[in-house]
């Protein structure tokens, strides 16, 4: 409960970088995979990700969890795209080599085959580099990050708040749920859609009326501690940069800058191998 | 009522937080298989409606955020946005009801579900299919029969988790005036 | 005299919302190094004054204000709330609310940073503030990986950090265990002793704050100061009780046995206190006069725990071991112990809400395991701390009324059941108030009646008398008293010496899982070795009893609840 993002502390060159640099990393990592669906380009981030995720001493038994939940949305997700659109990939690439007929529009095509390929790749290349980020970077430092890349430090502070009372906003969920629980309140499919809102609201309104009392406290505690005194504030976790964050940061913006320069080759998105 | 600036960054803190635990460990189960009820919108319609879009639309934002991230499939940016859009929409709200004071009558009501059933069809019918169309890729029919499911559960799920939230906090605000005691 | 730092004159305050005002006329001086405690029953205003001092009214309460309040002869309206915090440092009472860093070092440094203090003088100043307070080896750890003291200790560094002048403290005891509560009074001593600070101290637990000097207590009520004298003098009138605060428990015995409180005998502290060959004898006559009330008979057994074993999830050690305890039918139980003990863990298992790896529990020869949450709720009702986190509804009917709709009764049935439960708890006169104009302990009232509604035969409260003044308190505990008279179990969860002593006929000590004690009250709270390893603290009595050269301490203080409650009775 106290590690939900799952940061794992140990000495690597990955941990070694600030949070900013790796927020900043992500970014255009994570701009850079949406922007392309060219496959080479996507296949390099894939395999590189992976480089980077020895680097950081991070085991797959670590975030193996994690892997799960995003398993099971890639598959549902992959489904989904196929039920709907069957035809996506040969409207995508132009050209159709059918391979199995399934029944009525439900044809697999090479495009279609290669068009998921692509969209697991997506996964495959953003995936390993937001656990990285989400398991390399200390949550103290994320506030202090978000305002090195410009975002105001009031904003920064509330995402750092969040952070901070997640634990206990679900603690107080939790046992309030129980008691409520005790009286009678349930929340299983036997009752009805509107009953089990309803159900739930009793649950909700004690823990969000309370949340809302815990607002006054905690604002009340910043003002008299000198919150918002000034234009700037300065931050106990924040880090110098090092040589090695520039070059993380030049590294991820050359990517970046593939991705877009491949897009303009490759005269849009997709890199079609049908042609 | 005026509110500090303080206060609001906090109220953005605690409804990411909130949003955060309602949309990761409160599961109700939904009538489709495999899907569950996002009562998270109830809540975020909710504070939206109280501190106004800007806080709407960082709650949406940075509760939604931190639950892609913690399940660790990335950032899916366009419902995401959609959430904050939500959160924005929806917070326009605020300045037409006086929720802070503790007034929410039946035109409050009224106007409040307006409101999120606007919000809700622009954020999910619009914004989050166009968004995955653009970033992803994704065939049109698919996200928009993705949107349509989503935004319809979201407006139910706000109709009743969000007016009762809000009416129990109008109620909860002591106001003046004298009660007698019966015998 | 040292120089004032601050000073209210005439000084009046009505907040926006209300139609009376809720200060008259204060005329208050607090000077450097001085150590003030104000107290008073909730509602008179100390609250408010509070937040006159630290700058909150006006700036984050409005209100209309009239006479002046100035702090280091500047008025605060000048100052702003930034320009107060730099002298005033302010301790709140919710130590979970006041922590705002992820981690101790980055709460310690909140201020700092807020002043853009840079490296690495950020970090040596927080390492200075955690060594005052002696919380330096924690300085990586998060809120809740930290007992209720230790969160106290940071948020005093939190505002020591700015070598503030004035150190005020809303309520610092509510939080902590007594040991822990011993230990902070001891600790605010040292602090100033060593920055040479003004401490002001609001709470209504005046025996545990006396535990050090204090030089003046300030008494509130309706807004007004009632009193602004030395301990010792405010000790020996009849300000308190005309005011219902509780007065040290010494003196209460002192009182029983026909002894007058003179200024001279030192009334602040049992330690101080001197008493004469006249007033020693008067107590042992008192203690003589009456053979001790006899045992009760054993009444037969309601709930069975055999051989309990738990662990959450994920931690490594159990939460509760190999426990066997019984409770009886119609008893009044109290269970104490440190936070992590195991008290709420045990009493979640009785509940349903988490269930044991080992071992069994028997209600009523019914194993409970056989039973659901909701069955179980029908037997054994649990009330939280926080009423606030029961209540979904806006009517108190309906509130008390949840429970008994939701298995389905017919409406008729309903409205029979909740009037007489509404009758029972003394809410029949609000029936038709929202639950929103109550007081706390009204709310209180209704979250036991909403259990009470489903007839359960024990009801398990957290902390029933938590944050409660004395008035309120007795008020509750009146109240459970009388049901306890009914027939039904009541098993409280607290580490409130007070209750304990008064009003608990047998105490359950848990220490790491385990019971290390089962006994009457009286024995607990006089025995050395329980006292430490439950984290409690020995009640004053008990040192009054030896002072007196009464033998048996422990018949004292059994002698002294006897009494009480027959006083209360009548």
């Amino acid at each position: 409960m106290t590690n939900i993002f799952n940061y794992i502390d140990r000495p690597s060159p990955i941990h070694r970088l600030t949070g900013a640099t790796k927020l900043v990393c992500l970014l255009l990592w994570s701009f850079a995979a949406m922007a392309t669906y060219d496959t080479r380009l996507l296949v390099f981030l894939a395999l590189l990700s992976l480089v980077l995720f020895r680097v950081s001493r991070i085991g797959i038994r670590d975030v193996s969890f994690m892997l799960g939940f995003t398993a099971v949305f890639m598959v549902l997700n992959n489904l989904l795209v196929f039920v709907f659109s069957p035809q996506h990939g040969v409207e995508l690439y132009g050209s159709s080599h059918v391979l199995l007929r399934l029944g009525g529009r439900w044809i697999i095509t090479k495009e279609q085959l290669f068009y998921h390929l692509n969209l697991v790749l997506k996964y495959l290349a953003t995936i390993p580099i937001v656990l990285l980020f989400v398991c390399t970077t200390n949550p103290s430092e994320f506030a202090a990050s978000l305002n090195r890349i410009g975002v105001k430090y009031t904003i920064a502070y509330s995402v750092a708040l969040a952070l901070r009372y997640i634990p206990d906003i679900q603690r107080e969920y939790h046992e309030i749920s129980q008691a409520q629980q005790a009286r009678g309140i349930e929340m299983s499919k036997k009752e009805s859609l509107v009953k089990r809102l309803k159900s739930a609201s009793a649950i909700l309104i004690p823990l969000i009326l309370s949340s809302m009392d815990r607002i006054e406290v905690i604002s009340n505690a910043m003002e008299l501690r000198g919150f918002g005194k000034n234009k700037k504030r300065s931050w106990y976790m924040a880090r110098r940069f090092t040589r090695w964050d520039i070059l993380a940061m030049l590294g991820s913006a050359l990517l970046l800058a593939a991705a877009i320069l491949l897009n303009v080759y490759n005269g849009g998105r997709f890199w079609n191998p049908f042609i | 009522m005026k509110k500090s600036p303080v206060r609001t960054i906090v109220a953005i803190g605690i409804g990411a937080a909130l949003f955060f635990v309602l949309g990761r460990f409160v599961a109700i189960p939904s009538p489709v298989p495999n899907t569950n009820i996002s009562l998270q919108y109830g809540l975020l319609a909710f504070m939206a409606a109280i501190y106004g879009p800007i806080a709407g639309c960082l709650i949406g934002l940075i509760g939604h955020a931190l639950i892609d991230f913690s399940y660790g499939w990335g950032i899916w940016w366009s419902w995401v946005i959609a959430s904050a859009c939500f959160g924005f929409l929806i917070g326009l709200v605020a300045k037409r009801v006086n929720l802070a004071d503790g007034e929410f009558g039946k035109k409050d009501i009224l106007r409040f579900n307006l409101f999120q059933l606007v919000s809700h069809v622009i954020a999910w019918g619009l914004i989050a299919p166009v968004l995955d169309i653009v970033i992803y890729a994704e065939p049109a029919n698919k996200v928009f029969v993705q949107g349509l499911v989503g935004g319809i559960s979201n407006i139910v799920t706000t109709a009743i988790v969000g007016t009762l939230l809000c009416v129990a906090y109008a109620a909860a605000k002591p106001k003046k005036g004298s009660l007698k005691e019966e015998k | 005299m040292s120089d004032p730092i601050i000073q209210f004159e005439h000084f009046g305050f009505q907040y926006n919302a209300q139609s009376e005002p809720t200060l008259y006329d204060i005329n208050l001086t607090v000077r450097k190094g001085e150590k003030v405690l104000i107290a008073g029953p909730s509602g008179c205003g100390k609250s408010t004054l509070a937040h006159c001092i630290n700058g909150l009214i006006p700036f984050s309460y409005r209100g209309e204000s009239s006479g002046t309040l100035k702090i280091k002869g500047k008025e605060t309206g000048e100052l702003g709330i930034f320009g107060i915090s730099r002298t005033v440092g302010t301790v709140l009472q919710d130590p979970d609310g006041q922590f705002i860093g992820l981690t101790v070092a980055e709460d310690i440094a909140f201020a700092l940073e807020n002043d853009c203090v840079a490296e690495p003088e950020l970090h040596e100043r927080v390492q200075r503030a955690s060594r005052m307070v002696n919380i330096q080896d924690h300085l990586g750890h998060a809120p809740n990986e930290l007992s209720g003291g230790q969160k106290q200790r940071v948020s005093l560094a939190g505002v020591m950090v700015d070598d503030v002048e004035v150190l005020l403290f809303d309520e610092p005891l509510a939080n902590l265990d007594p040991a822990t509560g011993k230990t902070a009074m001891e600790l605010i001593d040292e602090i100033q002793r060593q920055t040479g600070a003004a401490v002001i101290i609001i709470e209504h637990r005046l025996e545990d704050v006396l535990h050090r000097h204090v030089d003046r207590i300030v008494l509130m009520g309706k807004g007004r100061i009632l009193a602004d004298t030395s301990p010792a003098e405010l000790l020996s009138g009849s300000w308190l009780a005309d005011s219902g605060i509780r007065e040290p428990l010494y003196l209460t015995a002192l009182k029983y046995a026909g002894v007058t409180i003179r200024p001279e005998m030192h009334p602040e502290s049992i330690e101080a206190l001197t008493l004469d060959e006249e007033d020693q004898k008067k107590l042992r006559d008192w203690f003589h006069a009456v053979p001790p009330a006899p045992e009760k008979p054993a009444r037969p057994v309601q709930l069975r725990a055999e051989g309990l074993g738990f662990s959450y999830p994920g931690k490594g050690r159990q939460t509760i071991r190999d426990l066997s305890t019984q409770i009886r039918q119609g008893e009044l139980l109290a269970i104490v112990g440190t936070n992590g003990a195991g008290k709420s863990t045990f009493s979640k298992l009785i509940c349903g809400f988490e269930t044991q790896q080992q071992g069994t529990l028997q209600f009523e020869d019914e194993d409970l395991a056989a039973l659901s949450i909701k069955e179980r709720a029908d037997r054994i009702g649990y009330v939280m701390q926080n009423p606030n986190q029961m209540i979904s509804k806006v009517m108190i009917f309906d509130e008390v009324a949840l429970g008994l709709r939701t298995r389905k009764m017919p409406e008729d049935e309903v409205r029979e059941r909740v009037e007489e439960t509404l009758k029972i708890c003394g809410l029949w006169p609000f029936r038709s108030w929202p639950i929103s104009a109550l007081s706390f302990g009204q709310k209180k009232r209704v979250t036991i009646a909403s259990i009470l509604a489903l007839r359960p035969k024990m009801i398990i409260l957290d902390e029933p008398t938590a944050g409660q003044d004395y008035r309120h308190y007795t008020d509750i505990m009146e109240f459970l008293t009388a049901l306890n008279r009914r027939g039904i179990t009541v098993v409280m969860i607290t580490h409130d010496m007070h209750l304990m002593l008064e009003y608990a006929e047998r105490a359950l000590v848990f220490s790491r899982g385990r019971i290390i004690a089962d006994t009457d009250c009286a024995a607990v709270l006089t025995d050395p070795a329980i006292i430490r390893e439950a984290s409690l603290k020995e009640t004053s009595l008990y040192e009054l009893g030896q002072r007196c050269g009464l033998e048996d301490s422990r018949a004292f203080v059994r002698r002294f609840i006897d009494y009480e409650r027959e006083v209360f009775r009548s």
